[in-house]
């Protein structure tokens, strides 16, 4: 546990010193701070806007902070020679790539929360105030965050940092239309193209389910037990990606 | 006792370039280093020094054979806690102090903070640099670098030291550090394993060599049994010798160089010598030294690499 904490806390130490993570962050923060000033162009000044905005801006930056720590980490070390002196201790490798994985779990923590600071101040002006009940989105948005660090993580392990991203990126945007991918095959009239849509849908995550954005936003109600489910669905789909990242891992000779 | 590192037929290939192309990196090697020996490595550039290395830390998987360190199987966890490994141009985590960076390591091995840090600031001074234990790593010289990485390699007190060309890249005064350091290791007790192509390093302070070249073993054993002991030449030197004299110890001398008064022959045989110091002698002449030379290393490796092609 200890050497865990070790190389996690080694991890966020390095992330956290990153450049292009604070450029990352700025832009959110201002985005999200600005959503204040977008509300009074609207006729109701809804502060609704602010929610919105804000959420959005966390699961969209949230995944291109996760994205690009997650493709880095790796093979960084690969490139930079550093993982020689780690794997030489006694420490296997898929406790190398969780002790990652939790550093940049950490990393993502704080810039999630400071969102999300910004966005209650910035509804602390309005007359909505601070609403905890949002933090149940920002909650589900940080299980998909943890998912798409894992997905970044996997592509770390075997593939250079841009088709990384690429791929990371992908898996991102068709997270959210996979459900317009299966009815796409469906209306296609083809039977292969509804077959292969059909299996894209089985097998890629759907990001959809960790989505309840809108619903906060309109005070809908939400079950703890929808939460619950989509919170173990991507704990089911971080262990599945992490079991391929070791798989892959555990076989690469580091030349 | 079990050996430090034993090594059975170990082979590597690496598949490269878009075709898989095969290169064979190293063939069916086959060795072993005692415990309590400073054990040199050598071999040219790309002779497999590295890849060996590699495959006994685990960081390659070997394509045949096997390998022991300190009697359990290369690649194992446990093992690594023993052992102590500085790469070949180390790369560290720039972002880190110089004392920071001992302690990360150090907590890897699940050291108590307090030895821990206390270890650090240990190896700070054996390596000079203590001066260097609040500065990033980013500001470190190449051969702050490599003394560091020695630092690292001895958190954990190892009993068996790895070094992957230690010496390489560092300035006389940084090399003669770090291979005191190696010396006062092996007198520890432990047993340090490190590859060079510096040769000089290896006649000064090693036990036992190894050499390889293009994967292959060419010899292993103790310097002074590898090397020649027969004397090849003697040199004589001399001066104030007439040059009719000169010309007539032509026929026993194969090299002759004048460097202002004085004279110095190469004296191939030894029946040989003591016929032209007499001569050299009552002709008037005067003897300056007469040096016996055996076989370097440097000689040795040389008609090794030869042989083996």
């Amino acid at each position: 546990m200890y050497k865990l904490f070790a190389i996690a806390n080694n991890t966020f130490k390095e992330t956290i010193r990153d450049r292009i993570l604070y450029n990352i962050l700025i832009f959110a923060v201002i985005l999200i701070g600005f959503s204040y000033f977008l509300r009074k162009l609207d006729l109701l000044q809804d502060p609704r806007i602010v929610i919105d905005l804000s959420l959005a801006c966390i699961s969209i930056f949230g995944a291109i902070i996760s994205i690009f720590i997650g493709i880095g980490l790796v093979y960084k070390e690969v490139e930079k020679r550093t993982i020689y002196t780690i794997l030489s201790k006694p420490i296997s490798r898929p406790f190398f790539l969780l002790g990652k994985y939790l550093g940049l779990l950490m990393t993502l923590l704080v810039n999630v929360a400071i969102m999300t600071l910004v966005m209650y101040l910035a509804l602390a002006f309005t007359e909505r105030g601070i609403d905890l009940g949002i933090l149940r989105a920002v909650f589900l948005t940080y299980v998909e965050l943890m998912l798409i660090t894992m997905i970044s993580l996997f592509f770390s392990c075997f593939t250079t940092t841009t088709l990384a991203a690429i791929f990371s990126l992908s898996f991102y945007v068709i997270g959210y239309v996979t459900d317009d991918l299966k009815i796409l095959g469906a209306k296609s009239g083809s039977y292969l193209a509804s077959q292969a849509t059909g299996l894209l849908y089985q097998v890629l995550p759907n990001l959809n389910y960790f989505n309840i954005r809108g619903a906060i936003v309109h005070s809908l109600p939400i079950s703890l037990e929808q939460i619950l489910l989509s919170t173990a669905y991507g704990i089911f789909y971080i262990a599945i990606f992490y079991t391929l990242s070791i798989v892959i891992f555990s076989r690469k000779d580091f030349k | 006792m079990t050996a430090a590192i034993k090594i059975e037929g170990l082979s590597k290939f690496f598949r490269v370039g878009f075709w898989g192309r095969r290169v064979q990196a190293i063939t069916d090697l086959s060795f072993e280093v005692r415990r309590g020996d400073l054990f040199g490595f050598l071999g040219p550039n790309g002779a497999g020094k590295t890849t060996t290395i590699k495959a006994l830390m685990g960081l390659i998987f070997p394509s045949g054979g096997q390998a022991w360190i300190l009697g359990k199987k290369a690649g194992e966890v446990g093992v690594r806690s023993r052992v102590g490994y500085l790469p070949e141009s180390p790369y560290f985590y720039e972002y880190l102090k110089g004392l920071e960076f001992l302690d990360f390591y150090g907590s890897l091995f699940q050291i108590p903070k307090k030895v821990r840090v206390k270890k650090a600031e240990e190896l700070l001074k054996l390596v000079n640099l203590e001066g260097a234990a609040d500065l990033h790593l980013r500001k470190y010289s190449k051969g702050m670098l490599q003394r560091i990485g020695l630092a690292q390699a001895l958190i954990n007190d190892p009993e068996l030291v790895i070094l992957d060309e230690p010496m390489t890249g560092l300035d006389p005064i940084g090399r003669r550090e770090i291979r005191d350091v190696m010396v006062r290791l092996r007198n520890e007790g432990k047993t340090v394993f490190f590859s060079t192509h510096i040769l000089s390093d290896v006649e000064m302070i090693c036990d036992q060599v190894g050499i390889v070249n293009k994967g292959k073993l060419i010899t292993t054993g103790k310097l002074g049994e590898l090397l020649n002991p027969r004397i090849e030449y003697y040199e004589i030197s001399f001066s104030r010798l007439n040059p009719a004299e000169l010309e007539g110890l032509k026929p026993w001398v194969t090299n002759t160089f004048q460097d202002g008064n004085l004279v110095h022959v190469t004296v191939p045989a030894e029946e040989h010598k003591d016929g032209i110091i007499s001569r050299v002698q009552k002709a008037g002449g005067t003897i300056h030294s007469v040096i016996p030379h055996r076989e370097s290393l440097e000689e040795y490796f040389l008609r090794q690499l030869n042989r083996s092609g």
